[in-house]
């Protein structure tokens, strides 16, 4: 996110004085997703942090949206928002998180954490920058980002890395299947569903959606 | 200034149908229901076979207190009927109804991506009321909702690719384009997944587990009165008008049909979304409620193997023909 407002931020000199409203727009959206992604990390009440959380992946699409990639921002709406965010709501109902604030929600790594996170943001900065320098992209023809011209890409140039990439998802799948039933045939049913439920959910955070059900639907 | 006002007739048309069409739905429910039970339902209420019943009840929730549980999340408890709700409005906004540019709200790139995202985050609002209520039932109400929900999010999203596939373009007006009459046969056992899958997002009898009176009393709503309640019975009838279009849109060929391209196409679409609605109400009054593990195994071991399995077929026939 600090990646696209430093791209919006070195698009201005062209308009820095007179900015269009488009350019206003995604800077104030930016701001409030940044404020939200800030409140997910920071909250002490764990339902409030998905929730806010959910404030910043759609603040990310309406990003994508303000830089004419609609499909890639329904796109982001429909697997965050929709599922990954339902998926993490699902998780904390299994556990004791409590109305109000939770006093051990909190790290002893958070300083770890924020160099971490730090850095990260200042890579992802530094790069953008420098490969975007004074770079202005033509928007005439289909637009970047569009269904189409984003299929034409993913399916022409881009399609060895992109199987591979559903290659690994497919394994994220049946890895995380496996775990979720490996102890369930020989022990008692309790220690079985307690084996099953957090192996089933770990192994299912790497994978999308579809891949982390069926575990979940499997322990119960 | 004319583009403008445009989009302001727009939305204001689509706002009125939003209003209009889940009390016609709700109310259709009322007398079908009845007559299938062999009672008359609703008689009194203004007059000719109580056709304000629905006006009447809407009048009683504006006035009935607004009730906080003290333990809630206020917050939360009172943001979930919008977030329940405005979802459905939104993808109203992308359903075309008729073969010209005006006869959709808005013209949406990829159309079946923004529906079916949209719809997605309304499931919000049950999960948030459910957690926010302070109150088991909402809870265990909360659980089941998110597990219907990833379960038959998959298989929806399967049967809208191959009709997506079908048409060449994720552009609903570009589909009905497309759209011949042997798509029917050809794409029946998508629809039927989709329309299933639909019905337990919209967690419809017999998909009613969240909200089982018998067994959570009304599962995440449970703590709801007044018009929040209201909201939430809204975005239920709201829920069955939009998954009625989509599959008259995607499936049935929305406008299609005999003078549907010489300005009779909003009557065809009209036309089969209330037989589709009239399907969903059929299905409540003659099916039992699923079990949890029976919804769950529906899901995974039916719709998703036959959902894939219209893929392959509608993958073959396209290699076919062109």
């Amino acid at each position: 996110m600090s990646a696209t407002l430093a791209q919006a931020a070195l698009t201005a000199p062209q308009g820095f004085l007179s900015p269009s409203g488009v350019e206003i727009a995604f800077l104030l959206v930016g701001i409030a997703t940044l404020g939200a992604a800030v409140m997910t990390v920071t909250t002490r009440q764990l339902v409030h942090a998905a929730l806010w959380l959910v404030v910043a992946l759609g603040g990310l699409a309406v990003e994508y949206l303000l830089l004419t990639a609609e499909f890639i921002a329904w796109v982001q709406v429909l697997i965050y928002v929709g599922s990954i965010v339902v998926l993490l709501l699902f998780g904390l109902m299994l556990t004791k998180a409590p109305i109000g604030r939770s006093p051990d929600a909190d790290s002893g790594n958070r300083w770890v954490a924020l160099t971490v996170a730090v850095a990260a943001a200042g890579t992802l900065v530094w790069v953008v920058v420098d490969a975007f320098r004074t770079s202005w992209i033509d928007l005439d023809g289909p637009a970047q980002g569009s269904t189409k011209v984003s299929g034409e890409i993913l399916f022409r140039h881009w399609v060895l890395p992109f199987e591979a990439l559903s290659v690994l998802l497919l394994a994220a799948l049946v890895g995380a299947i496996v775990l979720s039933r490996k102890s369930a045939p020989d022990d008692t049913p309790g220690e079985a569903s307690a084996a099953a439920a957090p192996g089933g959910r770990s192994a299912a955070a790497p994978g999308e959606p579809s891949a982390a059900a069926p575990p979940e639907t499997e322990s119960r | 200034m004319n583009d403008a006002l445009d989009v302001a007739v727009r939305l204001v048309v689509v706002f009125v149908v939003f209003l209009v069409l889940p009390l016609v739905v709700g109310q259709t429910e009322h007398k079908v229901m009845a007559h299938m039970q062999g009672r008359l339902g609703p008689m009194y209420a203004g007059g000719f076979h109580g056709w304000a019943q629905l006006v009447a009840d809407g009048v009683k929730f504006a006035q009935k207190e607004d009730v906080v549980p003290a333990a809630a999340d206020r917050r939360i408890f009172q943001l979930a009927p919008a977030v329940a709700l405005l979802p459905y409005l939104l993808v109203l906004v992308a359903v075309p109804i008729g073969p010209s540019e005006g006869a959709v709200g808005q013209v949406v790139d990829a159309g079946i991506f923004f529906v079916l995202a949209v719809m997605g985050v309304g499931v919000l609002g049950s999960l948030m009321a459910g957690w926010a209520s302070a109150n088991k039932f909402s809870l265990l109400g909360g659980l089941r909702t998110a597990a219907q929900l990833l379960a038959y999010e998959l298989p929806m999203l399967l049967a809208a690719a191959s009709v997506a596939m079908a048409a060449g373009t994720v552009s609903l007006p570009g589909i009905l384009n497309a759209f011949h009459w042997w798509w029917l046969p050809w794409q029946i056992v998508g629809a039927l997944v989709f329309f299933v899958a639909g019905l337990a997002e919209l967690q419809r009898p017999p998909f009613d587990m969240p909200v089982a009176d018998s067994e959570i009393i009304f599962g995440a709503y449970t703590e709801y009165t007044g018009l929040r309640f209201a909201l939430f019975l809204l975005a239920e009838y709201a829920g069955i008008v939009v998954l009625c279009g989509l599959t008259t849109v995607l499936f049935l060929g929305g406008w299609h049909g005999p003078w549907g391209a010489d300005g009779l196409g909003w009557v065809w679409t009209l036309l089969k979304t209330a037989v589709l609605a009239f399907v969903v109400i059929w299905l409540r009054v003659s099916y039992p409620r699923l079990r949890e593990d029976q919804l769950q195994k529906l899901a995974w071991t039916t719709l998703i193997p036959l959902a894939l399995a219209q893929i392959a077929l509608t993958g073959i026939v396209k290699v076919a023909i062109s």
